[in-house]
């Protein structure tokens, strides 16, 4: 252990716990404090009562939407669908199903109140399935979903079922659109195209006709976008589109019975129908069903609604919609609005900084000028544009009531609208406003949502409304009475409940384990971020570093900021408000003394509120910053301005390196390659200025000349590689669609370039220099192809394995790289903004620990097949292709910053993950794709005793492959407790074994395995021995744990046994290395998976508890404990180890399974290796593969199926992953226990 | 003869002195975020071959001279020096690694070292001074 090391850990021989604890020392917390650093009182306190008070009355508008579809609710709905949602769970039935993986990963938006929306729906359609923690998180909603629901949706929907089942085709969209739609993720290059569009999407499917517009918008603004008609619709249609689209989200549509498709068919007609009103728009009529499945689903709902809303039109009329004439004039203004906005954030342009550090600091000065000069003319212009808008609304609105009859008409036009919505008052001035005024428009409707006073009359519900407040404490007792399901309304009995862990038999709960909820006010938690997103191991943050030692747990973060998302509220505005002292951004948790002033949850300084940040186009008055979507939702995305630049962006480059040495060629990689790099060279993210270029290796290397106008790619060769050169800098990297001719030339003919090959050595240290050399003036994605061990030039390596220490108990050596070349090139790549991404297929040794730094610390990935071989090993070559479809079309950022910021008093002293932190808190990421995942360790410096909820806010700054700089923001909020239990009570046992895992990582490299294992086994016993001597009052003889910590033994014992840190069983060095690599680099879902498998019994399947998604009806099996003792040789069991499944069947496997499933006569006749289920038409089949896609779309990197028969020799493959179970080398989970018993009874 | 040892000693011991002031300082740049890790790193690690030279020297020297107390006060940090040189993992860019530096609280023991050392060769300073004055006067 060198000696620097030694000293941040005291307690380095020790005990991990303390370690993390005693790490702490390091570095100075990142926030200066403000000048008034006042302790934070209450933070949220001032918002908070508004908030609450908009959600009603987002519900409240809805609910007179829903009849009549006024415009102002659109918006409002694709905010605030969530919460809609929840009512119907709540009302329709008890029990949430679960949701789908997919959705969790995917489907969940990155507010709270987003998870709520998808969620619940998913929830909603299936009354019988299982209930899930994250109902907890919806709880909030749902309360007040309850609320506002019972009112109106009652007396709409008939049946609960109805209500369910929409729902879950809402749900299902949201699903399909993250994972399908998700390559295609565009952008939109104009920053504020439209409103709500913006703000609400993430990736949605962009139509291929309309690039720039369709490209943001979420769900509901998929659903807007489908088609738009080269005649923009009037103003008023798109509005009530986007109503409906919000509508859809909801659960209310009580009569779609019929098939999702069907329903989400009617629904947008019948938001057609509301278009209908307009002739002209007829005309532009779509097929319903071009349009992207979101949209159409959203629509669906609101189009159930409408029957009742005969009875609503009422309410609109009074607002009087004002003559079309004026509506137009006022969208221009809009327009008007809109170049000012543009034409002022021009100015801010001030810094371009050599530093990108600078970058975000920059912010700081743009920030202030761009504040002052929003303030001075746009606005008022806005106001107008804006109230324009929601005039059109209001007239659309009473428009609708005729279009019930209309509905069965088919207007795709509405949709297209809708897509054109950004500006409510005329879509032709709409379309020529910029796209900042744009981005304004968007926000409008969700403020009008909020704000009921502008048409108190018009709504029949009028009278709830106002009653509303008094209603809302109901509502929290509502929600305490559904507390069953979630643990937000009594956690604390529950989770600290002494469990005896050596007497329960079953300590895995059937369902899966969700992430607890924070204690946090209803309010809070329903803004706070999605667990996905960002969670930390305590949801109760001790008050002192003190107690933290005391409670021996973990604390840190674990993010996964670029998640795939499918709705994400999208800002544009000229003002990134950010507090002044810690560059924080404005979030739901900052508190508003005044309409002028908020104070940073962060640091507490008091800051300015900015003239533009004030203004609130819903009440056309200034005074309501709280309604603003950076303030209601916990994760946005920001356009950033040129402030936020040091170049101008850069457009997406791709390099691709390839060894292409004897080994390589016979591996036969090339074929696999090239074939999905043809299949998907248009769906690489990026815009037309997207470059491509290819580099061969062996000994010598291969630049390939693709300029545009040849007449076959030329190849030039260098053979000088101890000093590389570019032979012709200009041409080796080319515009994607100049060239693809050449580009497809190429890789036909790659595969069969080298077949002849008899190099066998691989220059790849060289290689790599040339192509760093390649990227440094734009930066981009190296992908480099690697079959052996680099035997020539710099960076070469030597076998460093002993084969027969491969299951030695004692020392494993080389787990750090051998030379730091790689470390160097790495860090070079990232500061010239270059990732390099590794994919290793080595059959032999190829000293993974060395070649993954160019990974590691260039913010890469690593892919690593064993044994690849296109022929023999089919498995692993269908692995490769689909990782390698993945691997093209996710989304990716370039040129990315990401600092994390938490509040004064907490400090970060130590990173995980792939990247190379550049200053304390600033993370340096040249590439951020969604698979990427991120923890961090946190100590506490000072004293947080003031403070009762303490923030995190992570902001990364990035640009998108369509060239625009976006800032995605994801802000956490917990309660500071002060004493033991509570911390206890608040453990998210998962987030702390990953942490652990990424800590006995670095443990192992920086000391020794042994060490590594030491450190795992100690971070059980510390704190339950903690907890049995400090909280519970139990005998020191028996081994208890509280409820919420009862996992970790099992967990951890999991992580003994994981390839990384197990001794005793054989283990390729590459195999431990790769796997350590992973737990650095993998969000926690994904480790999760791979650290505990889940087993599921699937010869019995049924539909009880089943969950539907995409009208596919998947079944929910109990989870199995990992033991062999659950396998009976009667059954077939699925295992979920994350990248992989395996089937195993036992030998006396039900005929019926085996013939009906697998598709053979009997269990002999099952062949030795089958990687597909077949496609019978038989229930039990289609039942197992539906589950089993279900389980596949849950993640993004398709994971290959392996049929494992009770005797055949791959079932030890299989066996490894029954955790519970002695082995040879390891204890089982009993004598484990037994094990800690001891050293907490010592 | 001992006057020239200790002229020597004295004049290595305020190269030193200004090394670790330079440490230090670079060290609280990288804190302060005024410069990156890389180069700060680089700076740095420049430097520790200078250093650990120039201690060494000295110590070697005051055992040649048979001081033995000043050799055992130096030795320690001597023995330091040579640990942490050689200690370095081989996938490491130096003593300072830009990689390394901002985990697990690094920087800040890294600037609690270049304090001490700072210390002690102030220390050792006065030390050399006043015994190259002695020497001088019993000359």
């Amino acid at each position: 252990m060198s000696a620097p090391a030694g000293s941040p850990h005291p307690a380095a021989g020790a005990r991990m716990p303390p370690k993390l604890g005693g790490a702490v020392s390091g570095l100075a917390p990142p926030q200066q404090n403000g000048p008034a650093q006042s302790p934070m009182q209450v933070p949220s306190g001032y918002g908070l009562p508004h908030q609450n008070y908009m959600v009603p009355s987002g519900h409240y508008s809805q609910g007179p939407g829903k009849m009549t579809s006024l415009p102002l609710d659109s918006q409002c709905d694709s905010y605030y669908s969530r919460p809609y949602t929840v009512p119907t769970q709540n009302s329709g039935t008890p029990s949430s199903a679960n949701q789908p993986g997919a959705q969790q990963m995917y489907g969940r938006g990155p507010s709270a109140p987003h998870m709520g929306g998808s969620t619940p729906g998913s929830f909603q359609g299936v009354p019988a399935s299982a209930s899930h923690s994250y109902s907890s998180a919806s709880q909030p909603y749902s309360s007040l979903g309850n609320r506002y629901s019972s009112p109106t949706t009652y007396s709409a929907n008939a049946s609960v079922a109805s209500q369910g089942y929409p729902s879950t085709c809402s749900h299902y969209p949201i699903s399909t659109v993250s994972n399908v739609v998700y390559p295609n993720v565009s952008y939109p290059s104009l920053p504020a195209s439209e409103p709500y569009g913006q703000m609400f999407t993430s990736q949605s499917a962009p139509p291929p006709a309309r690039p720039v517009k369709e490209s943001y918008s979420g769900p509901s603004t998929a659903l807007t976008y489908p088609s738009r008609p080269p005649p923009p619709p009037s103003q008023h249609q798109q509005q009530q589109q986007q109503s409906h689209s919000g509508y859809s989200s909801l659960p209310w549509s009580g009569p779609a019975l019929p098939p999702a498709q069907d329903s989400l068919i009617r629904n947008q007609m019948g938001s057609l129908a509301t278009a209908n009103s307009h002739p002209t728009n007829n005309e532009n009529v779509q097929p319903p069903k071009s349009s992207s499945v979101v949209s159409t689903v959203l629509p669906g709902p609101s189009s159930t609604r409408m029957p009742p809303a005969p009875s609503h039109p009422v309410g609109p009329v009074p607002s009087a919609p004002p003559p079309p004439e004026q509506m137009q004039t006022k969208g221009m203004q809009y327009g008007d609005y809109g170049n000012n906005q543009a034409s002022s954030t021009a100015t801010p342009l001030s810094s371009a900084s050599d530093d990108e550090e600078e970058q975000e600091e920059d912010e700081e000065a743009g920030v202030d000028s761009s504040s002052t000069t929003s303030s001075a003319s746009p606005l008022p212009n806005s106001y107008d544009a804006l109230e324009g808008g929601s005039y059109p609304d209001m007239h659309s609105s009473s428009a609708s009531s005729p279009v019930p009859d209309h509905a069965l008409e088919p207007n795709p036009t509405l949709a297209q609208a809708l897509s054109a919505a950004p500006t409510p008052p005329a879509a032709q001035p709409a379309k020529v406003a910029k796209p900042f005024g744009y981005g304004y428009p968007a926000l409008q409707p969700a403020y009008q949502n909020a704000a009921p006073p502008p048409m108190p009359a018009a709504h029949p519900s009028g009278p709830s409304y106002t009653g509303y407040p008094q209603h809302y404490p109901g509502v929290n007792q509502l929600s305490s009475g559904l507390g069953g399901l979630s643990l937000q309304s009594s956690p604390q009995p529950e989770s600290l409940r002494p469990v005896n862990l050596t007497q329960e038999k079953n300590i895995l709960p059937p369902t899966p384990i969700w992430a607890p909820v924070p204690n946090l006010s209803a309010e809070l938690s329903k803004l706070n971020c999605s667990p996905d997103s960002f969670r930390c191991t305590l949801t109760s943050i001790p008050q002192t570093q003190a107690l933290l030692n005391k409670a021996k747990l973990p604390l840190g973060l674990l993010l996964h900021p670029f998640r795939d998302l499918t709705q994400l509220p999208v800002i544009t505005s000229n003002t990134i408000v950010r507090c002044r002292s810690c560059r924080t951004y404005i979030n739901p948790f900052v508190s508003f003394i005044d309409q002028r002033r908020w104070k940073c949850n962060l640091c507490y300084r008091v800051n300015d509120v900015p003239e533009e940040f004030l203004y609130n186009p819903l009440t056309r008055s200034y005074g309501e910053p709280h309604k603003r979507p950076e303030v209601q939702n916990s994760t946005v995305e920001f356009i950033a301005s040129s402030d936020y630049m040091l170049r101008p962006p850069q457009p997406a480059v791709y390099l691709f390196v390839l060894d292409v040495s004897h080994n390589a060629v016979e591996a036969g990689y090339l074929t696999v390659l090239c074939q999905s790099l043809l299949e998907n060279l248009d769906k690489l993210p990026g815009d037309s200025r997207t470059r491509i270029g290819f580099m061969t290796f062996d000994s010598t290397i291969h630049f390939y000349n693709l300029q545009e106008g040849l007449s076959q790619p030329q190849m030039l060769i260098v053979s000088d590689i101890d000093d590389v050169f570019l032979p012709t800098p200009d041409s080796l990297l080319v515009n994607l669609y100049e060239s693809k001719e050449l580009i497809k030339d190429l890789l036909n003919a790659l595969p069969s370039m080298f077949i002849n090959t008899r190099e066998t050595h691989s220059a790849l240290g060289p290689a790599l220099q040339a192509a760093f050399k390649l990227m440094s003036p734009t930066g981009g994605r190296v992908s480099v192809f690697q079959t052996q061990l680099p035997s020539l030039g710099a960076g070469l390596l030597q076998s460093r394995e002993d084969p027969n220490q491969r299951s030695s108990t004692k020392v494993v050596h080389h787990l750090g790289p051998a030379t730091d070349f790689y470390k160097k090139l790495a860090l070079d790549c990232s500061g010239q903004q270059t990732a390099v991404d590794l994919f290793l297929l080595s059959s032999q040794y190829s000293d993974l620990a060395s070649l993954a730094c160019m990974s590691k610390y260039s913010a890469g990935c690593i892919f690593y097949y064993p044994s690849f071989h296109s022929t023999h090993n089919p498995s692993q070559a269908e692995k490769l292709q689909k990782d390698l479809k993945r691997y093209l079309t996710r989304k990716i950022g370039f040129e990315a910053v990401m600092r994390i910021r938490c509040t004064k008093g907490l400090s970060m002293h130590t990173f995980h993950g792939n990247f190379f932190v550049r200053s304390t808190d600033l993370l340096s990421l040249a590439n951020i794709n969604p698979d990427a995942g991120f923890a961090v360790q946190l100590s506490i410096e000072e004293s947080l005793t003031d403070t009762a909820l303490v923030c995190f806010q992570t902001a990364l700054l990035y640009t998108s492959s369509k060239g625009e700089r976006r800032i995605r923001v994801h802000t956490l909020c917990l309660p500071v407790v002060s004493s033991l239990a509570d911390v206890y009570a608040g453990v998210d046992v998962q987030a702390a074994v990953c942490l652990l895992a990424n800590m006995a990582v670095d443990r192992s490299v920086s000391s020794s395995l042994s060490d590594a294992r030491d450190a795992l086994v100690n971070a059980v016993v510390d704190p339950l021995s903690a907890y049995s001597s400090a909280v519970a009052s139990v005998p020191r003889s028996t081994l208890t744990a509280p409820s919420s910590l009862k996992l970790l033994p099992l967990y951890v014992l999991a992580l003994l046994k994981q390839k990384a840190f197990r001794t005793g069983t054989s283990t390729r060095l590459d195999d431990r290395v790769y796997a350590m690599c992973q737990m650095k680099s993998q969000p926690l879902v994904h480790l999760m998976k791979m650290i505990h498998p889940n087993l599921y019994r699937i010869d019995r399947l049924t539909d009880e508890g089943a969950i539907h998604v995409n009208d596919r009806v998947v079944p929910q099996p109990p989870l199995q404990k990992l033991s062999a003792e659950k396998l009976t040789r009667e059954g077939a069991f699925l295992m979920d180890c994350g990248s992989v499944f395996y089937i195993w069947v036992g030998k006396g496997c039900d005929s019926n399974f085996i013939e009906n499933v697998l598709g053979y006569p009997d269990f002999a006749s099952i062949p030795q290796k089958m990687t597909h289920l077949p496609e019978l038409d038989t229930l039990p089949s289609e039942r197992t593969r539906s589950f089993v896609t279900w389980l596949r779309d849950s993640r993004p990197l398709s994971p290959v199926l392996h049929l494992v028969k009770d005797e055949s020799p791959a079932k030890t493959d299989f066996f490894q992953h029954l955790l519970e179970d002695r082995t040879e080398a390891a204890l089982s989970y009993y004598e484990f226990l037994i094990h800690i018993q001891q050293q907490v009874c010592k | 003869m001992e006057a020239v040892v200790f002229l020597f000693s004295l004049l290595d011991c305020c190269a030193l002195i200004f090394l670790s002031v330079y440490f230090v300082i670079t060290l609280s740049d990288l804190e302060c975020d005024y410069i990156n890790a890389r180069s700060c790193c680089s700076k740095l690690n420049t430097w520790v071959i200078p250093e650990l030279v120039g201690h060494t020297i000295v110590t070697v020297l005051m055992l040649v001279s048979l001081h033995w107390f000043i050799f055992l006060l130096n030795l320690p940090v001597a023995t330091w020096n040579i640990y942490r040189f050689i200690m370095v993992p081989s996938g490491n860019m130096g003593v300072f690694d830009p990689t390394e530096i901002h985990n697990r609280g690094q920087l800040k023991s890294h600037m609690k070292e270049a304090m001490i050392k700072l210390g002690f060769y102030l220390l050792c300073f006065f030390m050399y001074l006043y015994s190259m004055i002695l020497a001088l006067i019993n000359d």
